[in-house]
Order: C-alpha cells, then sequence, then structure tokens
C-alpha cells in the first residue's frame, strides 16, 4: 500500500500549531518514513499535486483567502483536522468578532495611535487583496471538520499520537496530561 | 436634575433595596438614566456605581441612552405579528422617520421593540410612557404620531370609548379590554371583600393550613407545587420576620389573566395575601407586578389606602390582636426571568433579577434571607375561595390530581380571545369549540406559553391539568395559514435569547445555536443531521439554573416533536452536510467600508 499523504495549512493562526508539529523532534524522520508530505508550508508545496488522505488545518478564516484555502483542501482531502484553538473557535484573531469591521479597518488604518505616514486616509482596497470576513469564523462552520485537535498549541505528542492513530487505525491513547489545559 | 434625584431618594428612605423603586422614578422623570445620576444614587445610597449599573443594564425599561419625550414600545410576541404588527410597525417608522432602536433628533419619539406585554387578545398593543394602546392599526398609528408631534399628553390621545369594567375607571382610564368570557369561583364578581379575613381571625392559622391542604391547590404559576404544603414549610420555620410574594410578573407570552384580576379583583389579591400572611406568621407582603402594568398603579395604591382604612390591612386586621400585615406594590421594570421566584425576590431586593441558586427554597431563605412565600396571583386568589367554602367544596372542581378551577389567557386565531375560566380537565378540543376556533382550520396549539408545548390535532383530546398538560394558562392557537416555523418557533426562540439572564452558559449560548440551525433550515441550506442536532444539543439545557433556561429549546424540541415533518420538507435531501457558510454574506461588510465591489 502507498503511504498515506498529508497536507497542512495555517489560515488565519500563528504557525505556532506548525511549530508544534516540528516539536515532535527526531520522530519527523519516523513520521517521513510513515507519510508522504503534499501542499504544505513545511516542504513549500504551494499546490495541491494530487489529492490527499489526511489535512491539517490551523487557523480560522478571517479572509476570503481563507476560505478558498479552506475549501480546496476539503476537496482534496478525504480527512479535514481542525489543529489548535483558532481552528476550533477562531481563538485569537476572533477577538474583533465584537467589534465591527468598519471600526477594525479605521482603527488599523486611520484613527490608531500608531498609525503614521496614512496621509492619504487610505483603507488598503486593491482588488487583489482577499476580502475581510464580517467576522472570523472557525473552520467547522464553514466546511465539514472530521476531527478536532485541541490546545494553543496542541501539544507535539497529541499531534503525533492522533496522526499514528489515523495511519495505523489503531484507537488514539488519550491520557490525562493530555487532555488537560491548565 | 440633582434635586430630583435628591427627592427620589427620600422617598425611599436612602434604602438602596429600593434602588428598582428609585430608578423607576427616575427614568419616568428624565426619560433616562444619566451618568450623573447614576453617580448620585451610588453615592447617596453608599453603592457603587457598578453596581447601579448592573441593575440598570439588566432591565429592559431602563435606559442610559434618552428614550424621547414620548417612548414607545411595541410588542413584538407572536400574536402581535399574526395580528398585523408589521403593517403597524412599518407605519411608525414611516411617519416618525426612525427605524426601531432610535429616537428622533429632536428628542421627541423613541421607537423600540418589547416582548410580550400583556394583551394578547388585543394586538396590536405598545406601551407609550406607561399607557398601553391596544388594536393598532396603521390609520390609529397616523393618528398617534400626529398627537405626539403635537405635544398632547398620553392621557388625552385616546380616541375611542375606554375598555370594560373597571378599565374605564378614574383611575385606570384605558383601553384595554377584560375580555372575561367565563366566570366561576375565582372570578366571581359577586365576591365580598373581608369575608375570609373576618372567617380566619376566629381560626388558629395552623388550621387555615389544613383547609388550605385540604383542598388540594397547587400553585397556578405553572409548577404546581401544593400551596398548603408551601406554607406549612414556612410556618414551621421559626424566624424574626416572614414575607409573603404574589407574583404578578406573568411574562409568558400569551399570558393576560393576571392584568385582569389585576383590574377587576384587586382586593381577593390583597385578602388572598392578607390569609397567606395570617397562615404562616408573615407580617409583610410585596405584591410584584411586572412594568408592562404601571397603568394600574394609582388605582392599584388607591385600593390598598382604603383597605388600610377599612382595617383589612395595618395593625391588628380585623380588630384581632397582634395581626399585623402590609402590603407594598413593587414594580419590575422588564424582565421575563423575574418570573422566577427567586429571580423574583432579587428584583424586589433592588438587585439584578437571575435566579438563585436553589435550594435553599425561598420558604427558608427568600428576602432579606427571610422565609418567604411567593404564590402566583391565581393561587392567592383560590385560596380565599377555599377559606370562604372549604376545601372539600373546591375539591368538588376538577379533577383528582387537579383541582379546582384554571384561568386561562386564550388568544390567536380564535373568534374570542380573553379569560376563560373552566375546570381542571378540560379538553383542547372542547376549548377551541368554547372560544369559537374551527377545529378543521387549528394547525396547533401552543399550550402554556414557549416554555410548554405546541401540539397538533392528533392530540387535541388531551386535557389540561397537572396529570397531562400543565400549563400557567397561556393558550395560543394556530391556524392553518400560519408558518409554525417562521412565525412561531423562531419568533419564540429570539424570545428565550432575548430574556436570558446570561448566568448559566447554557442558556445563554445553546438558544442561540439553535436559532442559527433553525434559519439555516428555513434559510433551505438546513440536512437532515441539522433536526437531530437540535434534538440532541437542546438536552443540554437542562443544566441551567431557573426554568426558563431548562425550556428555552422547548419551542424547537416540542416542534421537532409533534410537526417533525416541516422541518423535514425544508432540509436538503441531496446532501449529507451543508455549514450554511455563506461568503458573499460574510464580505459585504468589509467590501462597503472599503469601497470594494466584491469579487468572489
Amino acid at each position: 500500500m502507498s503511504k498515506p499523504i498529508v497536507a497542512t495549512t495555517s489560515l488565519a493562526g500563528c504557525f505556532g500549531c506548525h511549530m508544534s508539529v516540528l516539536d515532535i523532534d527526531d520522530r519527523i524522520l519516523e513520521l517521513i518514513e510513515l507519510v508522504e508530505f503534499n501542499k504544505s508550508p513545511i516542504n513549500d508545496i504551494k499546490k495541491f499535486t494530487k489529492k490527499c488522505d489526511i489535512g491539517l488545518i490551523e487557523g480560522g478564516c478571517a479572509n476570503s483567502e481563507n476560505v478558498h484555502v479552506l475549501k480546496d483542501f476539503r476537496e482534496h482531502c478525504k480527512i479535514l483536522i481542525s489543529l489548535g484553538e483558532c481552528a476550533i473557535m477562531g481563538g485569537l484573531p476572533a477577538m474583533r468578532n465584537g467589534i465591527p469591521v468598519r471600526e477594525c479597518l479605521e482603527e488599523a488604518y486611520l484613527n490608531g495611535l500608531t498609525v503614521a505616514g496614512n496621509t492619504g486616509k487610505i483603507i488598503p482596497n486593491d482588488p487583489e487583496l482577499p476580502m475581510l470576513l464580517d467576522k472570523v469564523y472557525p473552520c467547522h462552520e464553514v466546511v465539514k471538520i472530521d476531527y478536532f485537535l485541541p490546545g494553543c498549541p496542541p501539544r507535539a505528542d497529541l499531534i503525533w499520537d492522533a496522526l499514528v492513530a489515523l495511519i495505523t487505525g489503531d484507537e488514539m491513547k488519550l491520557p490525562y496530561e493530555v487532555i488537560k489545559f491548565d | 436634575m440633582k434635586n430630583t434625584i435628591t427627592k427620589t431618594i427620600a422617598k425611599y428612605h436612602k434604602d438602596k433595596t429600593r434602588l428598582m423603586d428609585i430608578l423607576i422614578d427616575t427614568q419616568e422623570e428624565l426619560g433616562y438614566i444619566p451618568k450623573e445620576a447614576i453617580s448620585q444614587i451610588a453615592e447617596d445610597l453608599h453603592m457603587s456605581e457598578v453596581d447601579v449599573e448592573q441593575t440598570i443594564s439588566f432591565y429592559h425599561f431602563f435606559s442610559f441612552q434618552p428614550t424621547g419625550k414620548y417612548s414607545i414600545y411595541l410588542n413584538n410576541s407572536v400574536v402581535a405579528v399574526m395580528m398585523g404588527r408589521k403593517e403597524v410597525a412599518s407605519t411608525f417608522e414611516q411617519e416618525l422617520g426612525i427605524k426601531f432602536g432610535q429616537v428622533t433628533a429632536d428628542g421627541l419619539a423613541g421607537l423600540f421593540e418589547t416582548s410580550c406585554i400583556g394583551m394578547n387578545d388585543q394586538e396590536p398593543a405598545a406601551i407609550i410612557n406607561n399607557m398601553v394602546f391596544t388594536r393598532l392599526t396603521p390609520f390609529r398609528v397616523k393618528e398617534i404620531v400626529r398627537d405626539i408631534k403635537e405635544g398632547k399628553p398620553v392621557v388625552d390621545m385616546f380616541r375611542a370609548s375606554f375598555g370594560d369594567g373597571k378599565n374605564a375607571s378614574e383611575l385606570i382610564r384605558s383601553v384595554v379590554s377584560n375580555n372575561i368570557r367565563k366566570i366561576g369561583p375565582v372570578l366571581d364578581p359577586f365576591y365580598k371583600p373581608g369575608e375570609a379575613i373576618k372567617k380566619i381571625i376566629k381560626m388558629k392559622p395552623e388550621e387555615v393550613i389544613e383547609e388550605i391542604k385540604r383542598s388540594s391547590i397547587r400553585g397556578r404559576g405553572g409548577a404546581g407545587f401544593p400551596t398548603g404544603l408551601k406554607w406549612e414549610f414556612c410556618r414551621k420555620i421559626e424566624a424574626d420576620k416572614k414575607y409573603i410574594f404574589c407574583n404578578a410578573d406573568e411574562g409568558e407570552p400569551g399570558t393576560f389573566k393576571d392584568r385582569v384580576i389585576l383590574t377587576e379583583l384587586p382586593r381577593l389579591i390583597m385578602e388572598g395575601m392578607v390569609v397567606a400572611g395570617y397562615a404562616v406568621g408573615a407580617t409583610e407582603g410585596i405584591l410584584y407586578i411586572r412594568f408592562e402594568y404601571k397603568y394600574l398603579e394609582r388605582y392599584l395604591e388607591n385600593i390598598l389606602q382604603k383597605a388600610r382604612e377599612k382595617n383589612y390591612l395595618g395593625k391588628d386586621i380585623g380588630g384581632k390582636k397582634g395581626f399585623n400585615f402590609d402590603i407594598r406594590i413593587q414594580f419590575g421594570a422588564g424582565a421575563y426571568v423575574c418570573g422566577e421566584e427567586s429571580a423574583l425576590i432579587e428584583s424586589a431586593e433592588g438587585k439584578r433579577g437571575e435566579p438563585r441558586d436553589r435550594p435553599p427554597f425561598p420558604v427558608r431563605r427568600g428576602y432579606f434571607d427571610m422565609p418567604t412565600v411567593v404564590n402566583n396571583v391565581e393561587t392567592l386568589c383560590s385560596a380565599v375561595k377555599v377559606i370562604l367554602n372549604g376545601g372539600e367544596w373546591y375539591k368538588s372542581f376538577g379533577t383528582t390530581e387537579s383541582t379546582g378551577t384554571k384561568l386561562l389567557s386564550i388568544s390567536g386565531d380564535c373568534r374570542f380571545p380573553g379569560v376563560y375560566e373552566v375546570d381542571w380537565g378540560f379538553s383542547i378540543n372542547d376549548m377551541l369549540e368554547m372560544v369559537g376556533a374551527v377545529n378543521s382550520e387549528v394547525q396547533a396549539v401552543q399550550v402554556g406559553g414557549p416554555s410548554g408545548a405546541l401540539i397538533g390535532p392528533n392530540e387535541f383530546n388531551r386535557i389540561l391539568g397537572y396529570e397531562d398538560l400543565a400549563t400557567g394558562g397561556s393558550l395560543i392557537i394556530f391556524g392553518k395559514h400560519r408558518d409554525l416555523l417562521t412565525d412561531v418557533v423562531l419568533n419564540f426562540t429570539e424570545f428565550f435569547i432575548e430574556e436570558s439572564c446570561g448566568s448559566c452558559s447554557t442558556c445563554r449560548i445553546v438558544p442561540t445555536i439553535l436559532m442559527k440551525k433553525l434559519k439555516k433550515i428555513l434559510n433551505a441550506r438546513g440536512v437532515a443531521q441539522d433536526i437531530e442536532d437540535m434534538t440532541e444539543w437542546g438536552k443540554i439545557l437542562r443544566a441551567s439554573r431557573c426554568g426558563l433556561g431548562q425550556t428555552a429549546a422547548n419551542p424547537i424540541l416540542s416542534s421537532i416533536k409533534n410537526f417533525r415533518h416541516l422541518y423535514e420538507e425544508k432540509v436538503q435531501k441531496n446532501k449529507t452536510f451543508d455549514s450554511g457558510f455563506d461568503l458573499n454574506a460574510a464580505v459585504l461588510e468589509s467590501c462597503e467600508a472599503t469601497n470594494r465591489i466584491p469579487n468572489i
């Protein structure tokens, strides 16, 4: 049987969850024995070149680009996993959800104390730029998500165990340390 | 302003537990409660400003911003919508040139939404500066707005005759109608005030409780706790002071029977409170009335005064040495959850009306932590009749499990909406015939308000009673032409979201999630799984602290149970998953803010 194919991405996240993937340390050598990576920042493949088995999503959806990428993942991956708080419930970026988008933009580009040099009083609006969503959405409010790995970031061991369990089809071990968060 | 507030605070003896009254008066005098007023109230009552603010923010009829010289609160309940609220609402907006939630630029009028105001039998209705306007039409709205622009006082704005019965009396002068359609022992117009008091003072308190227990009467608010038992518990607890609360905070959409009793038989309520006071050994009674019935204030205060003059209230009542009992009226300020007994007590203490953890129950630790009996208006009225005629007589009405009669507030698609007093054990079929609803044209009946059950024709043979369909008395009839999911279930769910006090995360969050699911289904984006999800997730609400939270999913759960086909018709057959996410809608706001054309 050919190796399962994994893809990863970071949407509105901080790449902390990807750092945590790297935190599996030397097991990464084992991992590349177990799986093949496709689209992912880890190997810098920018576009899907084939159908994948597992997609790891870091971060929620804050703009139209995030939504397109997420939908692309859903299309190409058999199993999608929300990795970390931002993907699961919006996380820190979702702190703007209580504030109207217009106010956010005006604070960031016009009225904020640290705004300097925006003499033309312009809020960036180039058609090339992704469009902000009215709020930050967790991934499962946009597409179907199959599994959720909580944590900020999820512990490397949790990510490792989850991937191994998925690939081998064994039941996942969930010891107390893995599911306590304080 | 400073002087008015000083006067108001002095009127309530600088007592911070009377904060509700102080805020109600301030709101009425100034039209809102400004920052400076909050500072002054906090300082004079030796409270922190946030303590004052948190009470203000809890209640619907308190406002931090001006609400206009004329504050218009238009009811948005289900029946109002059924009776043409939409046209009335848009006429108000057009004529005043503002949207709901706004005040005109000149500060003349403010337009706001409000939950059910207890006028379901005469909708659409609105409250303008504490006066109730019923049976509104677009034409009538135009008249009202013209009067507002001319600066007419609200009391001079009526153009029709006043309502029936006491509604027309000098101290009420309201267009509200009683609509009493069927009378029984409680609504008996030949009731003579004071007879029960004369009788009990010759009895021992324990004998009074025995008589009540013999009648097997149960609480009429809906939960049905045996009244005699409640009184006995309270009687047996040793305490320096005990209290009787009469709960006239009927906020369950569709309920208006207390309004009718308060209007026609206020002396019966007061006598009931005196009887309860005598039985449990309480010296003070508090009649807690929802703010929406503030138009009855002068009338009720006058009746209390007359009762004191006749020695039905006050010291040595009826000449009985040491039998002291007096009643004060406490108005709420717009919060459905205050109908829950412990929230009611919190509110009467001047705080946010958040339900307490129980136990201890109020009979042990209630108002100011003293033993307190909280009874529904109707329970107290029935108790008087039990004393006058005996428990055995009372048991001759109703069924074995549910003795006596029940006042029903019936509204919706029928010829004769109003208040009916019937024996317990009455079937829905009989009820429909009684109110002039054509059985074959009825799609559903909501029994017990939003927190109750929505039932269909195959269950119309069920009976009203604690053994079958327990109800606080609200019955709303929906004809075949109504869209149950949009007009009823969604409206009720929004009501629960609006009225949640926010204490329990279950009640604060789950109804909103359920509402989103429901809207998704209504927008044709639902899938079969969504129906399952709602059924399962709704169960989580049982973990809430009070009845509001525990029943907040009932409109959805009970409609899925009894009208599942309505949901199944609307879900997508070819999909097993749809998040309902709409990218076009989600980018609209930012594109407007940046002057971009959405390019998806």
